[in-house]
């Protein structure tokens, strides 16, 4: 007997709602995936049970494994910290002046020293490390207490001028006390003269003496400065407070006293070799 | 609503569908095809290729950790990630073309889940039969033979649904070393995750979903349908044909009746459960099994093949009219393949034209901008450039650093007495370099100067260079 073609797909099924006339096709979804669904449901609560979930008056349901975001961070601190204890006790014992001959301890102590450095050091000498006005630029060839890298972990170590004893110290005097404006003027122009600045010759003139006399002691005869005392350089280009004559003027009358903490407080023996290792290779280490 | 009706079920069953055994020109290609497509994917990761000491000497490799893609004599660096992305451009085109010319062709013939799915059936019709006995079975109770039956099949898809799994984390590491942690239990947890994963996806997916992923979980059936057109060839019922159909009667085919004699033959192999006698259908994935189902019954009444066959939709209009359809090749070939075709080759020959002309070395130059200069205590001025510098050989090489440029700049390497580094095998090493131009210079007073940097690998004289700018005082 023949038969037509079938015309199942022709006549779809309807939901058998009815609108004023108008009919919904029913296209039914698999049976599996409203299971799903349920088992997603289920999934749900027992996750909300399982973790941290419902709010509280304070904070939330601890849930029963116990597990917190801040857990997860602290123990994974922990698992770095277990695994680097090694090349940190070396680097903490390191002879710093040989450290390029261990490549892969210098690697270590420059990443671990640019962390230490965005932690702690930026703040007064800048993410780049190029300073500010009064504190110094790490980045160039001037140091005022070394820059040779045990000088550095030295300096990173016990500070300047701060409280503690071991820090590198010195004070200068507070001209305005000892000499008088019209002196000051003159070893101004001295010195303006001696860094290659426009000076007033007459002025400089009578100003060499009284440098010899008063600043000499420090900052050399030459005016180059002294590593022991921390005293600039004054006859290069780079100034901590400004190499302009008021600037200058306003230096030598009341002085300056820029201070570090001792960073060896708060950082282990590693962090602070680590740190200046960083700060040996960001360009101007001796 | 009256209260007598109840309302249409919202879900449906999935209905079981038993696929029988059939035989014919396009399931010999079908096994071929998945016969090359499994022993590609399970083989692959066993070849070796040498590539001397520093690199793995695994053919086909993707080394997450070192950021490598490994395919025998060629090597992709991260950063040459655009050759991934000119083959996925090429899939994509590829797709167009095969789609625009044969239909669900992929569906139908290269897709794992139709590859997996269909040796799954053959396990299963190796274990319990063909398709009336495994009604049948499934029909009985849960008795001691079927249990049995039933675990053998399961064990048997769990083997494979393993192998598979296990295969695919080849990809990934050294397959010998792999092979022999995983056995040892000393394989990282992430291997036996994705193994136990892939080991669940393919058993299931293959086992039990079968169909219900192609018709409800997979993207691709709607999105080729809609890149299908009237000269697409599809799988098709010759209905003006075919119809009316009707049984044989004493073995004679009544001269009034079309030539279908409803022997169901279609219906019982398809592995989609559906019927192509109703036309062209959002599940059919076109894998031709219908025709060769019928053309073995076609053989045996004496009719002519093709009752159903691979047909172009404008080949319906002619032949209802009486008409001759084209060959098929006028289907194939004509200008949206073409093009299609043009495309993909141009894009291939792009391809292959840069993975020949890249260098074996590499340079990139970031200035670094804070700060963007320093004054040094001469009142020279300092730029401080971050330069990687990549050595894609397999030996380390020494690569020698210097600067073009009109100004008096001179250069310097952070911890390098000279101008040249060594960089180690096969990887990127990142190198501080300096730029210092004279106190007063031009180049120190202007705001910026180009500079290009280059780059000489010693050994083989090859070179690279990169533009970039030197920043002065401005005044």
């Amino acid at each position: 007997m023949a038969r037509k073609p079938e015309k199942k797909k022709q006549e779809p099924e309807t939901t058998g709602h009815s609108w004023d006339g108008i009919e919904e096709y029913n296209n039914p979804l698999p049976r599996w995936w409203l299971w799903i669904f349920y088992l997603t449901i289920i999934w749900g609560i027992g996750y909300t049970i399982a973790y941290p979930a419902w709010p509280l008056i304070n904070g939330a349901t601890p849930g029963l494994l116990g597990w917190s975001s801040r857990g997860e961070v602290a123990e994974e601190i922990q698992r770095f910290k277990e695994k680097n204890a090694e090349i940190e006790a070396k680097l903490a014992s390191a002879d710093l002046t040989r450290l390029s001959e261990d490549p892969e301890l210098m690697s270590y102590a420059i990443n671990a020293g640019a962390a230490v450095f965005r932690t702690n050091c930026i703040q007064c000498h800048g993410a780049g490390g190029q300073g500010a006005v009064g504190f110094p630029n790490l980045l160039d060839d001037d140091w005022l207490w070394g820059g040779d890298i045990e000088s550095i972990a030295y300096t990173v170590r016990n500070g300047i001028r701060n409280e503690t004893d071991d820090a590198r110290y010195s004070e200068m005097p507070k001209f305005g006390e000892i000499l008088e404006e019209e002196e000051i003027d003159q070893v101004v122009n001295y010195v303006l003269s001696i860094s290659g600045q426009e000076y007033d010759a007459e002025q400089a003139a009578l100003g060499a003496p009284i440098f010899e006399e008063n600043c000499a002691a420090c900052h050399g005869v030459d005016g180059k400065g002294n590593r022991d005392f921390g005293a600039p350089n004054l006859t290069d280009a780079i100034w901590l407070y400004g190499g302009d004559p008021e600037t200058i003027k306003e230096t030598v009358t009341y002085s300056r006293f820029g201070v570090m903490p001792a960073m060896g407080l708060r950082l282990s023996d590693a962090q602070v070799n680590a740190v200046a290792a960083y700060v040996h290779q960001l360009g101007g280490g001796e | 609503m009256s209260s007598e009706e109840r309302p249409a079920s919202l879900y449906a069953p999935q209905e079981p569908i038993f696929p029988r055994r059939v035989k014919g020109r396009f399931r010999t290609l079908k096994w071929w095809i998945m016969a090359i497509t499994l022993g590609i994917y399970y083989i692959t990761p066993w070849i070796r290729w040498d590539r001397g000491p520093n690199l793995p000497d695994q053919a086909v490799l993707v080394d997450l950790a070192g950021r490598r893609f490994f395919f025998f004599w060629i090597e992709i660096w991260p950063q040459e990630f655009y050759f991934v992305a000119g083959l996925l451009i090429m899939a994509g085109l590829g797709l167009f073309l095969f789609t625009s010319a044969l239909g669900r062709v992929w569906c139908g013939y290269a897709c794992p889940q139709t590859v997996w799915t269909d040796l799954f059936i053959l396990v299963e019709r190796w274990i319990e039969g063909d398709r009336n006995a495994r009604v049948r079975l499934w029909k009985s109770r849960w008795d001691f033979r079927k249990i049995r039956l039933r675990l053998a099949k399961w064990t048997i898809w769990l083997l494979i649904a393993m192998a598979t799994g296990g295969a695919w984390v080849f990809y990934f590491a050294d397959a010998p070393t792999l092979a022999r942690d995983l056995v040892t239990l000393n394989a990282h947890p992430v291997a036996y995750t994705t193994v136990g994963l892939l080991t669940f996806t393919t058993f299931v997916f293959g086992g039990f979903l079968r169909e219900q992923i192609c018709i409800y979980m997979c993207p691709w059936p709607r999105i080729q349908a809609a890149m299908m057109d009237e000269d697409t060839l599809t799988v098709a019922y010759r209905e003006w044909r075919g119809e009316p159909r009707g049984k044989l009667r004493k073995g004679k085919l009544d001269p009034n009746q079309g030539d279908c004699i409803d022997c169901m033959a279609c219906v019982n192999v398809c592995p989609m459960g559906i019927d192509i006698r109703d036309g062209q259908q959002m599940e059919c994935i076109t894998c031709a099994l219908c025709i060769d189902a019928c053309d073995e019954v076609m053989d045996k009444i004496g009719k002519p093949r093709g009752l159903i066959d691979y047909m172009a939709f404008t080949d319906e209009k002619i032949e209802r009219e009486g008409g001759k359809a084209p060959s098929i090749w006028k289907h194939v070939f004509r200008p949206r393949t073409m093009i299609y075709t043009a495309l993909w080759s141009a894009f291939g020959i792009g391809l292959i034209v840069a993975l020949f002309v890249r260098p074996e070395i590499d340079m990139s130059v970031a200035p670094v901008r804070n700060p963007q200069y320093v004054i040094l205590s001469d009142g020279s001025i300092r730029n401080t450039y971050d330069v990687r510098l990549r050595n894609k050989n397999g030996e380390d090489r020494v690569f020698e650093l210097s600067i073009v440029s009109d100004q008096p700049l001179t250069m310097r390497l952070e911890g390098e007495e000279g101008l040249s580094v060594t960089v180690p095998a096969d990887s990127t090493k990142r190198q501080r370099v300096y730029i210092v131009a004279p106190p007063d210079s031009p180049a120190a007073r202007a705001e910026r100067v180009p500079v290009r940097i280059w780059v000489e690998d010693t050994t083989s004289g090859e070179r690279a260079y990169n533009d970039t700018v030197f920043n002065g005082r401005g005044k």
